[in-house]
């Protein structure tokens, strides 16, 4: 049997389960959504969720699970007792850590809170709402169907059953000012969440958005307001004590998304469901595994083969550089240059270093650990391009 | 096969405007005279490189014979000669039509004539040819051959009464083009006993069979074997193989006078035989060689590096491979502080250096950057040694230099007259001295002398634009004068970037330099960092550009399933990092380079 690898670097494994279905696509979105007209077969995809942790387990013996993400799609909708059944098929594999975090992505909305104390029941011990904007207007433009005071509701709920909460916005909306985006920030940080994530628009390939812009018929800010609606976000975040630990992440010390910082410290995990993606250690190497998309098409890769992947690649160490550098940087807390050096066998090299020093876009902490300075995460992917050539 | 006949001989050219259906004609000459199979015709015969197919031109000067059975009953020999049509060969283009007695003139039958129609069409007068005027592209409902044949009574004062009206392209009226060539146009003469004394037209590098030269016999016969001499070169051969093009190559036992063809004879490479050198018999040569013989002489410099270092190698094959066919440009290596290894090439004008860059970049597949184009300059210094500079990058230290001097050419530029202010502003933006301002017909002449370094970069492109296409120029180099020329430096992010320095007029330096760092700003992509951009006459920053540091450049969500994509995007990134140069920690892409050198005002 497999030893799982360990090290002084061990960020932790986590299990992500991809729920593929929403109730409408949004025109920004490009994460792997469906809308469905009938009912989905959900006892259908439970087995098939656990024929697929079963296949991931058998690779990945004997790790401690840190934390479950559920995510989307919109996962809110499945039945509770849908993700009481993949979380425990999850603890029939694996042994959960103590503390384990188990997250669940949620639209805001009655119908989805009314739901919420059937999750807890289940296992799940944080909730992430999707409120997008505190603007109707804007709500509806990012092709939303919940309302403001609906989502605001919505967070009240989710604040009373779950320990922790956290919820997203997106910023750089068509026509939106600084000044405006402050007001909003601003009325969504008296609801004191312990974290928040707030997300610059991007307009995906393949979107609505994207046709839309492409079209003429939208205009994202120009570059200058979009910096100034950057560091608006900086200011008002570290003001209320939410501090930016990730390039779209803030939390209160402590709050910060454990599951998530297995990504970023570029840890281990398995992916289940349509489309879901993977990092695996075995003896061979880092494994990229990613799952078919297409929500039927995925059941029947599982039910026929016993697993829904159909990529899984052993990366090589340049592209084990490459990850680690584009994932830890996107972090405060920075990277440890000796574990790039550990992964690649080659050194980051100095005088790029230096030179991002001068231009104080790096720097290098106490601990000796590499990491982008405030100056330097609004123009983070260069900086990693420059590392990383 | 035997020497024909010289009264049955006829040597042609074709002058036309691009796109006034020169090749169609050419086209349809043949084919209407059998000489090529319905089934071996593909459009342009004659221009047999793709480059002279896509741009239209014709960079070698190409034969065909044709036989035809005229309406006299009589069989003729037709020679008709494709010369090369820019002023960079000019010099060619005359060899060319020394070698024939009389000349098509194409027209557009709607568009009429154009500039550069007026200034091929004098060429063939002053080689005292017969013109005979073709209208082409009479089946077009815009066509007018009245108006045309009267514009080009006028113009060019040329009678056009009898012009030959013609679709090159549904074929109607070749038949009659035939005709007017046998009876209008004269026929060669030469004297069949009197020593060889042949024209070297021109020459290139044929990979089975060496160096094949392309004659036009005037005097004597060259037979099979028979041992010649080039009078300039003095270079002693034997003829191996002698025959004619129809248009592929078909062996004959001997040319007359009159006649044009080609023959091989072990010569290794193009640069052994000079177009327009006489070639005669060893034994008996000729007691005066043919007229008007000039050495070809590079007037351009530029540098060319290959954009991966690693294909060094591979430049140096292939340029030595295209000077085998063309001997009129030549190269010594030259290094590069900014661009590494490369050669310094000489080329006849800077269409000439165009074509050399884009067939090593064809037919050889090599990605290159060309530095600026220069002059040689003759530099004096204060110990009296004079030196040649070919390359702005090895000027000496300033307090070293007594004198610089500069080559100045005199230019010949004919315009309709409306274009005639602009034409000569630019003449005068470019330190041009007017020398003489003459009306021809209705078009104004105006002849300037400029400074050579001043019409390299892009005079004859502004000329052309700011005449809409009408204004002609001709030059030749005249000799070199004293001027107050300065090194210009280009920083990039206070790093001198050697492939872009200059020698400029000081009184051009600003705006040059200005230009310059215009130009570089909208071609630099923005980096994590300021990046000025500077122009400098020693110490002295004359202009300035910054491009700005990017303000916002980072991916919003990037979690589990996001990382193979990024990952994509990183490694394309990279790869295209490996394509720019990198100048302290700038990063220019090779495009830059090309497009900052090809300035426009």
């Amino acid at each position: 049997m497999a030893t799982p690898i360990r090290n002084a670097f061990d960020p932790g494994f986590g299990v992500y389960v991809h729920w593929p279905f929403c109730l409408s696509k949004c025109p920004y979105c490009d994460f792997n959504s469906h809308v469905r007209r009938g009912d989905v077969d959900e006892d259908r995809f439970v087995e098939a969720f656990s024929v697929e942790l079963a296949h991931r387990a058998a690779l990945t013996p004997g790790r401690e699970v840190r934390s479950i993400f559920f995510g989307g799609g919109t996962p809110s909708l499945m039945s509770p007792s849908t993700a009481e059944a993949i979380l425990s098929q999850i603890s029939t594999h694996w042994t959960l850590a103590k503390d384990c975090e188990i997250t669940l992505e949620a639209n805001p909305t009655s119908v989805e809170a009314s739901r919420f104390k059937g999750f807890k029941a289940a296992g799940v011990n944080r909730v992430s709402l999707g409120l997008q904007a505190l603007n109707d207007i804007d709500l509806r433009a990012l092709g939303r169907q919940h309302s403001v005071a609906e989502a605001l509701m919505a967070l009240d709920v989710a604040n009373s059953v779950f320990e922790r909460t956290s919820f997203d916005l997106i910023y750089g909306r068509s026509g939106q000012t600084p000044a405006a985006w402050r007001k909003e920030l601003e009325l969504a940080l008296a609801r004191a969440p312990e974290h928040i994530s707030l997300y610059q628009l991007t307009i995906e390939p393949d979107t609505m958005f994207e046709r839309m812009v492409n079209a003429g018929k939208m205009a994202l800010p120009d570059a200058n307001v979009q910096r100034a609606l950057w560091d608006v976000t900086q200011e008002v975040t570290a003001r209320a004590g939410l501090l930016a630990y990730e390039v779209s992440n803030h939390a209160r010390p402590g709050a910060e998304c454990r599951h998530n910082l297995v990504y970023w410290r570029y840890g281990e995990y398995v992916g289940v469901g349509p489309g879901a993606h993977g990092r695996i250690v075995t003896p061979r190497g880092r494994r990229a595994q990613a799952a078919e998309r297409h929500p039927e098409m995925w059941l029947t890769c599982v039910e026929t083969e016993g697993h829904g992947l159909i990529e899984d690649e052993l990366l090589s160490s340049e592209q084990e550089g490459d990850e680690f550098l584009l994932m830890g940087l996107r972090l405060r807390e920075g990277l440890d240059p000796q574990r790039y050096f550990l992964l690649t066998g080659k050194r980051l090299s100095q005088s790029r270093i230096s030179e991002l020093i001068g231009d104080g876009l790096v720097e290098f902490t106490r601990e000796n650990k590499l990491r982008v300075s405030s100056e330097g995460f609004p123009v983070l992917d260069a900086v990693v391009a420059d590392l990383a050539a | 096969m035997t020497a024909h006949k010289i009264e049955n001989i006829r040597n042609f050219s074709i002058v036309a405007h691009i796109d006034h259906g020169k090749s169609t004609l050419a086209d349809r000459l043949i084919q209407e005279t059998g000489t090529l199979a319905a089934r071996e015709m593909v459009e342009q015969v004659l221009d047999s490189m793709d480059i002279e197919r896509e741009r239209g031109i014709t960079i070698k000067a190409q034969t065909v014979r044709l036989n035809y059975k005229a309406k006299d009953g009589k069989d003729y020999v037709l020679n008709l000669m494709d010369t090369p049509g820019h002023v960079d060969f000019a010099y060619e283009v005359s060899r060319s039509l020394k070698a024939c007695e009389g000349s098509l003139l194409v027209v557009d039958a709607s568009q009429g004539v154009e500039a550069q129609t007026l200034a091929n069409v004098y060429q063939a007068i002053d080689a005292g040819h017969e013109i005979v005027p073709v209208l082409n592209k009479i089946d077009l409902p815009a066509a007018e051959p009245e108006r045309i044949k009267e514009q080009i009574e006028e113009v060019i004062g040329l009678d056009a009464s009898d012009a030959v009206l013609i679709s090159a392209k549904t074929g109607l009226g070749i038949p009659d083009v035939l005709e007017a060539i046998v009876t209008r146009l004269p026929p060669p003469s030469g004297d069949e006993k009197a020593p060889l004394k042949a024209l070297l037209v021109d020459s290139w590098y044929d990979a089975y069979l060496g160096v094949v030269v392309l004659v036009r016999i005037f005097d004597g016969t060259l037979k099979k074997g028979q041992k010649i001499k080039m009078m300039a070169t003095d270079a002693h051969y034997e003829i191996d193989k002698i025959g004619v093009f129809r248009p592929k190559m078909q062996d004959v036992a001997s040319l007359g006078p009159g006649e044009v063809g080609f023959i091989t004879a072990q010569i290794k490479q193009v640069a052994d035989t000079r177009v327009g050198d006489t070639i005669t018999d060893d034994k008996k040569p000729t007691a005066e060689p043919l007229p008007g013989f000039k050495p070809a002489q590079p007037v351009v410099f530029c540098g060319l590096f290959p954009v991966d270092a690693a294909d060094f190698e591979d430049l140096r094959a292939a340029i030595g491979k295209l000077r085998l066919n063309d001997a009129s440009f030549s190269y010594e290596m030259e290094t590069s502080a900014a661009l590494g290894f490369g050669f310094r090439c000489g080329f006849l004008g800077l269409l000439h250096l165009e074509i050399i860059q884009e067939r090593l970049q064809r037919e050889f597949d090599l990605d290159l950057i060309a530095t600026a184009p220069s002059v040689i300059y003759k530099i004096t210094l204060t110990n009296g040694d004079e030196i040649e500079l070919h390359n702005p990058a090895d000027m000496p230290d300033v307090v070293k230099i007594e004198e610089i001097k500069e080559p100045w050419i005199r230019a010949t530029i004919l315009t309709p007259d409306e274009f005639l202010g602009s034409v000569l502003k630019l003449c005068q933006d470019r330190r041009g001295v007017q020398v003489d301002l003459n009306y021809v017909g209705k078009r104004a002449m105006a002849v300037y002398d400029l400074p050579l370094n001043e019409v390299v970069f892009d005079f004859y492109d502004r000329l052309k634009s700011i005449s809409k296409g009408y204004a002609s120029f001709d030059y030749q180099l005249t000799d070199y004068r004293a001027g107050d020329l300065v090194k210009m430096s280009i920083l990039v992010n206070a790093e001198p970037v050697d492939a872009l320095s200059m020698l400029v007029h000081r009184s051009r330096a600003e705006g040059r330099g200005r230009q310059m760092c215009e130009k570089l700003k909208e071609l630099i992509p923005p980096h994590m960092f300021q990046v000025p951009i500077q122009a400098a006459l020693g110490g002295k920053i004359i202009a300035r550009e910054t491009v700005r540091a990017f303000r916002k450049d980072v991916t919003a969500k990037c979690y589990g399933g996001d990382v193979t994509r990024k990952r994509k995007l990183l490694e394309k990134q990279k790869e295209g990092k490996k394509k720019m140069r990198q100048f302290g920690r700038v990063e220019i892409p090779q495009e830059a380079f090309i497009a900052a050198l090809k300035m426009e005002e």
